[in-house]
């Protein structure tokens, strides 16, 4: 038996391999002879800066007291305090914060979901009397400052707390969510998104016999997904973190959010650093989550691949 | 399936734009008919109208007898579809299918056998769990077909639906559309401006402009009578050649040549001729008209000469720089310039008012007198 002539063949390949009409694939030469971006030169500074109060209020939090007042600041704690964490725990009824934190949230994102997604598509795609002029003065409202509102808003709420259910009122959860349940905010900016859905589409489904809540609820909704997700996330992190507005309707210990609780470390005299950044990290962890849980939704994007463009 | 009719139906928009000036149109049950036009001639807004997207100024429209101007489009019982596909594409194909008939209470079990069906007619099954990101042009447009053939709708409505296809797989869906409604023969109105496509796939065409239906009928009416110089210009490729001409003393005068006789009364016409039909002769010969070579297009089986008319008379300004396209055999090599004879066909002539455009009664066979 003669043996296969295995070699010239694989001459033949590598010559193949090698010939000069592959060259173009090989990708182009950098121009700067770096093995990075140049962006990379003024993004990682900025990094840097964006983390290093996140670092600083770590490092506090696992300090003593008596560590966080020196000068030069210590950067590296002699011995981690970690039961710091417990003491800022039973400091206060953070149990309870937490609990009125997440009821308050859950509430304002849900209703600002529903709420926002019908306004912005009447806004976007109904055609009413009136349409224009109410959406400038909807945007005219994202110009005027809390600080503004707060008084009339207080008094509103405190209205409702005595007229409608108590549970509206002043001191109570409700007048933490009654001025929240929508958002001018959110109804321009889940508009902007609705125009982008094809319309050509809604057209299909109205053909096909889908009514006009079918329409949004069936075909608009789940094509707005990274919008929505966009929305709800920042709804959440907005209500998580609002410390003002908590601070002027609500007195009482047990109806307290995690950001008013925070207070209890800040004394007329003294602030206990160590304890206060200790509940700090705690009351961050929830938005981490949301953030790690959201951020898929950021970069997908369905709307237009139905459509040949 | 149902007949449509459309009875004097205006759209007018408040910017003062008429979209379609009074629409007279009937089709019958299990007919094809392509409304066929420039772009912005107001067919779509037909469509749109009989879809329940848009609501007419004035008129009726009736679907099987029914009139359904106040119908919301879900109510109407017709399928359509667009242009862009506009396939869900948060939905599988099978759920794109089975949406509509969901949407109409149709029993599960149900939905999926007619989806099955459906795709197998359409050979879609294969794409079924797909979504629509995933599919090709030609895919996305049979699913787009599919969605609207499994309702079993009164009428088809399909707007431009080629129009994004590459060249090669328009002519394959092309086909594919006619043995789909001869098998399916459903009322279908088809909205094009390609006029390949009307006149290849519609039973009737309606070619409109301007909001207006200048002629209804068969490709061979609309081919071979064309009731207006519009009609004639646009249907076909080349375009038919519209000259303008003298009758004088019973005789027609192109290009300061009396071509032929005329029985058209005297005054200013304008002559059509398609390009098949025109011959071409080296040089001038008595009773063709005098023309000159501007360009020469060989297409392999024949070669197409366009030449431009002399006008060495006082009718020169009113045909100065006209040109006209024959048809030569292949192989057919003039050099610009050179001077041609180009006789008009003794059968295949149309007379048309200078004025309005208008086909005029004397037809081609009696006018000219050979």
């Amino acid at each position: 038996m003669t043996p296969v002539p295995v070699a010239p063949l694989d001459a033949a390949i590598d010559e193949v391999d090698t010939h000069p009409d592959d060259e173009p694939i090989a990708p182009p030469p950098r121009r700067l002879g770096i093995p990075f971006s140049p962006w990379h030169l003024v993004l990682i500074p900025i990094t840097f800066l964006l983390l290093v109060p996140l670092l600083w209020m770590l490092i506090t939090s696992l300090q003593t007291s008596a560590e966080t007042q020196k000068f030069p600041p210590q950067l590296l704690p002699s011995q981690p305090r970690w039961h710091n964490y417990v003491d800022a725990w039973q400091a206060a009824p953070f149990g309870q914060f937490f609990l009125n934190s997440a009821m308050v949230t859950f509430v304002v994102l849900a209703s600002n979901l529903v709420v926002c997604s019908l306004a912005g598509y009447a806004f976007a795609r109904v055609k009413f009397l009136g349409r224009g002029a109410l959406f400038v003065v909807l945007m005219a409202t994202l110009m005027v400052p809390f600080q503004v509102t707060m008084i009339p808003v207080f008094l509103i709420v405190k209205w409702f707390g005595d007229n409608v259910w108590e549970g509206l009122g002043i001191d109570h959860l409700g007048a933490l969510m009654l001025p929240n349940l929508a958002t001018a905010f959110g109804i321009f900016f889940l508009r902007q998104f609705f125009q982008t859905v094809p319309v050509e589409l809604e057209e299909a489904a109205r053909v096909d016999g889908t009514s006009r809540l079918g329409l949004l609820f069936k075909i608009v909704l789940p094509l707005s997904l990274p919008a929505l997700s966009t929305l709800a996330a920042l709804t959440v992190l907005n209500s998580w973190n609002d410390f003002l507005w908590p601070l002027i309707v609500i007195t009482s210990t047990d109806q307290m959010t995690v950001p008013l609780g925070m207070s209890y470390f800040q004394g007329a005299h003294v602030v206990q650093w160590p304890l206060l950044m200790a509940a700090n990290v705690m009351s961050l962890l929830p938005m981490l989550l949301v953030f790690v849980v959201a951020q898929r939704y950021f970069v997908q994007s369905v709307a237009s691949t139905g459509v040949k463009g | 399936m149902a007949e449509v009719e459309f009875r004097a139906v205006t759209r007018h928009y408040p910017d003062g734009v008429s979209a379609l000036k009074g629409l007279d149109l009937t089709i019958a049950d299990g007919e094809f008919l392509v409304l066929v036009g420039p772009s912005g001639c107001g067919k779509s807004t037909a469509l749109r109208l009989l879809a329940g997207l848009d609501q007419p100024t004035t008129g009726e429209i009736l679907i099987g007898g029914k009139r359904v101007n106040k119908l919301p489009p879900g109510r109407r019982d017709i399928a359509m579809v667009f242009q862009n596909y506009a396939l869900y594409p948060h939905m599988t194909v099978h759920r794109n299918l089975a949406y509509g008939l969901r949407q109409r209470g149709t029993p599960k079990a149900e939905a999926n056998q007619r989806v099955r069906d459906t795709s197998r007619l359409l050979e879609i099954d294969e794409l079924l769990d797909r979504k629509p990101g995933q599919l090709s042009g030609g895919q996305r447009q049979r699913v787009a077909m599919g969605r609207a053939l499994v309702r079993r709708p009164q009428a088809f409505l399909l707007d431009e639906p080629l129009s994004n296809l590459d060249a090669k797989l328009r002519n394959q869906v092309r086909g594919d559309l006619k043995r789909l409604h001869r098998e399916v023969p459903v009322t279908s109105i088809y909205v094009t401006h390609d006029q390949v496509e009307a006149m290849t796939l519609g039973d009737r065409l309606c070619v409109m402009s301007n909001g207006e239906v200048q002629q209804i009928g068969s490709t061979d009416d609309i081919y071979n009578r064309p009731a207006n110089t519009f009609v004639a210009a646009f249907m076909g490729s080349p375009p038919m050649n519209l000259i303008p001409a003298v009758v004088r003393d019973g005789m027609l005068h192109v290009g300061g040549a009396a071509v032929t006789a005329a029985t058209t009364p005297p005054g200013p016409v304008i002559v059509g001729a398609r390009p098949e039909h025109l011959h071409l002769h080296r040089g001038f010969v008595e009773g063709s008209v005098p023309a000159r070579v501007d360009f020469v297009e060989p297409l392999g089986s024949h070669t197409l000469v366009t030449a431009i008319v002399d006008g060495r008379t006082h009718e020169r300004a009113a045909i100065g720089g006209q040109r006209v396209t024959v048809y030569a055999p292949a192989g057919t090599d003039l050099s610009p310039s050179t001077p041609v004879g180009i006789t008009l066909p003794a059968k295949q002539t149309y007379f048309f008012d200078a004025a309005s455009g208008v086909a005029l009664s004397g037809t081609a066979s009696r006018a000219i007198a050979s």
